[in-house]
This record gives C-alpha cells, structure tokens and sequence, in this order.
C-alpha cells in the first residue's frame, strides 16, 4: 500500500525523519523511513518538518547565514508545538491506565519516548506483567540507539552533554538535525528540536494526566478506544511500503491468535518476536526484488 | 508498587539505548539485515498493539463500540487529521455509542 502523498509534504529524505544507512534500494523500501516515524509527537501522517526537495546552498557550510539559523529554529519550534499536543493524550491515557499522576509525568520526563511510553501503559492497563510491558517498550525504544549512531559525527557528545544528547535523542531531534545542510545547523536543529519537544511534551502530559484524573471512569468517555486509536495512528505513517503493512498484517494477526491462549501481555511480544522473524527471514528476497525492479 | 517498577526500570532501558548508540561503534548495528529488523519492528509491534487495546478484554476477544471508534480512526487517517484529532474522533465515537447503550 504505498499512498500518494500529494497535498502534504512528506519526508522522502534518505536519513530526514531518524533513518540511518544510505543505498537508495535502504531509502526507497521502507515504509519506516517516510514520515516521522514516531517518539514523543510522532503524529500520524504527520508532515515532515523539513522542506526535503529544497536545494542546498553550498554556501552553509561552515558559518550558515542568520536566515538559515532562522528557518531552522522554526522548523524545530513548529514540531515541539505538535508534539506538545499529542502529549495531552498520553497523560489522559496513561492516569486511565491506572498509573498516577506522578508515574505519568516521570514517564515522560525520564522515557521520553512516546511509542515506548504508549506500549508501556497499554500493556500495564491490560492487566499485563511489569516484564511484558518493560520488554515491549524497550523494543520500541531500540531504535534511538540507531539516532545516536547516526547523530554522533555531528553532536560529538562530551562530559555531561552526553548524557543530554542521549535524552534528547528521538525521532523528531534526529529528523529535523540530519536533515540540515552544515554540521551547526544539525546542532541547533537538534537542541531547537530536542528541548522544544521536551518542554512541551512534558508540560502537555501534566495536562492531560490531571484532566485524566478527573474523569472517573475511562470507558464512558471512550479513552480504550482512543488507546486504540492512537496505536493507529502511529502505526499509519510506516504503511507506506509493502514490507511494513506485511509485517503490520502478521503482528496482528498473531496477536489475534495468540489472545485467548496466551497469559496478558505476551501475545504483544509474542507477535514482535514474528514480526522480527518474518523481517529478518524476507530481508533477502526483499533485496532480490529491489535489485530486479532497479533494472 | 509494580507500576514503579516498570516506569523506572523502562526508563533505564531507553536511556541505556539512547546512550548505547553515541558509543557503540557503528559496525555492529548497520548490517543490512540488523537494519531491517530494527526498521520493522515497530510496524509488527504497534499492530500487535491495535488488536489488543481495540479488541481483547482480559484474556478474550471481544468486539464492542472500540471497534466503530478504530474504524472512525482510520477514516480520519486517510483524511489526513491530526494525531489529537484521530485519537479524540475515536473517543467520542466510542462514548456516544455506549450513551446510546451499545458495546
């Protein structure tokens, strides 16, 4: 299912939006690497932040213009302002769960990843293990160590910078700084980004988690549903490759299978693990055909 | 209790990763196969996560007024709506429709 994207810019950028390798067929196939994938403000067919067809100036290099800085704290505040906005969600969502006020907003503060955040309090409300939801959420969060990899030429990290930089590095402050013409813009775009999103993802959570409160009762309002909806939403924007939606179609349906047979928690990592399996296993006739089409 | 447990020992973990990735040397994670796994992963993991919270109660399938919400969610999808929209469109389908005493 690859969707015309017309109307809406969306990242085709090789690296833009978190991605790291760069043989064409790598870009070209994966659903992953259209979009902003996800992180705290991965929002759903969510445009991306940087205008990817735009030319270079091969003047950026080292001392990029007072215009250029500008554009790039835009394009960075612009993101941290949508993010900001999904986190209400996740605080609502998460007090649904049955975590406190407190819990939700650590989680934020100190996860800071939305995908894993999400999976962490799904599983944690569906009556599932601390393991389970502990193991789902770190899956997810394996793909910021593929950031950092990718962003450490260019932040080059030292001392308690770090350990800043490691925070900070999710899928927004990676699309936006490697999409960047010159190493200082990649930095600002990171830090503009990174902190922005930060900030509001954390102020937007406390938010949430209090009207969460609130409430009462999280299914007369429909907050299931919204949990639902918003793994959706996340999902949506990587169904932009057939690999991707094949995979999608096995995790769900394992995990339809696996339900009713496996205690509460599992079929999530149960599904993952054929998920992987199934990736690692078609990785090689995906190759194939990528090579055929390309002749 | 367990809650702590998983809210902190989660959040190590990503911070672990996040750290890993500016220290590991690049090698070892950027083979083409170790590549794709990591790439796919989530679209495996986040439809698990779908059918779960949309469609199971404790250990049993169950189609109820989440599911109208899920679809609602998707048309909104395909229109483009925003994170916040999608989540809320599917929320107040799933309200109005247990108000009226379905699901």
């Amino acid at each position: 299912m690859r969707r015309a994207t017309g109307g809406t810019r969306v990242c085709t950028v090789p690296g833009a939006c978190g991605t790291s390798g760069s043989h064409p067929s790598e870009r070209r196939r994966a659903g992953v690497r259209t979009g902003v994938a996800w992180g705290p403000g991965a929002v759903a067919g969510h445009p991306c932040p940087v205008d990817v067809d735009a030319p270079r100036p091969e003047h950026a290099d080292q001392h990029p213009r007072e215009r250029d800085r500008r554009a790039v704290v835009r394009q960075g505040l612009s993101v941290a302002i949508a993010t900001g906005l999904y986190g209400v969600s996740f605080g609502a969502l998460s007090v649904a769960s049955g975590l406190t006020v407190l819990q939700t907003c650590l989680l934020s503060l100190l996860l800071f990843s939305g995908g894993s955040q999400f999976a962490l309090i799904g599983i944690l409300g569906g009556g599932g293990t601390v393991g389970a939801a502990v193991a789902a959420s770190s899956l997810l969060a394996l793909r910021n160590a593929l950031y950092g990899l990718q962003l450490g030429p260019t932040m080059l990290p030292r001392g308690w910078r770090r350990f800043a930089v490691a925070q900070l590095t999710i899928d927004e402050s990676t699309a936006v700084a490697v999409s960047q013409s010159a190493t200082p813009l990649r930095r600002l775009g990171f830090w503009v980004t990174g902190l922005g999103v930060y900030i509001g993802w954390n102020l937007m959570t406390l938010i949430g988690a209090f009207a969460g409160d609130a409430l009462g009762d999280p299914r007369r309002y429909g907050l299931d549903a919204a949990a639902s909806a918003a793994f959706l939403a996340l999902l949506w924007p990587r169904l932009r490759a057939r690999e991707p939606v094949a995979i999608a179609v096995v995790g769900a349906v394992a995990t339809t299978l696996l339900i009713p047979v496996l205690p509460q928690g599992l079929p999530v990592l149960a599904a993952a693990l054929l998920g992987a399996l199934a990736a690692w296993f078609w990785a090689k006739r995906w190759s194939a055909a990528d090579a055929e089409a390309a002749e | 209790m367990t809650a702590w447990i998983a809210v902190l020992a989660a959040s190590a973990i990503a911070f672990g990763f996040k750290l890993f990735g500016y220290t590991v040397p690049p090698v070892w994670l950027e083979q083409p196969r170790i590549l794709r796994v990591t790439e796919m992963l989530p679209a495996a993991l986040l439809a698990s996560l779908v059918v779960l919270e949309g469609f199971s109660s404790g250990q049993q399938l169950a189609l109820d007024a989440r599911l109208a919400g899920l679809v609602v969610a998707a048309g909104a999808l395909l229109l483009r709506a925003p994170f916040i929209v999608v989540v809320a469109l599917a929320a107040v389908t799933a309200a109005v429709l247990r108000m009226l005493g379905w699901g």
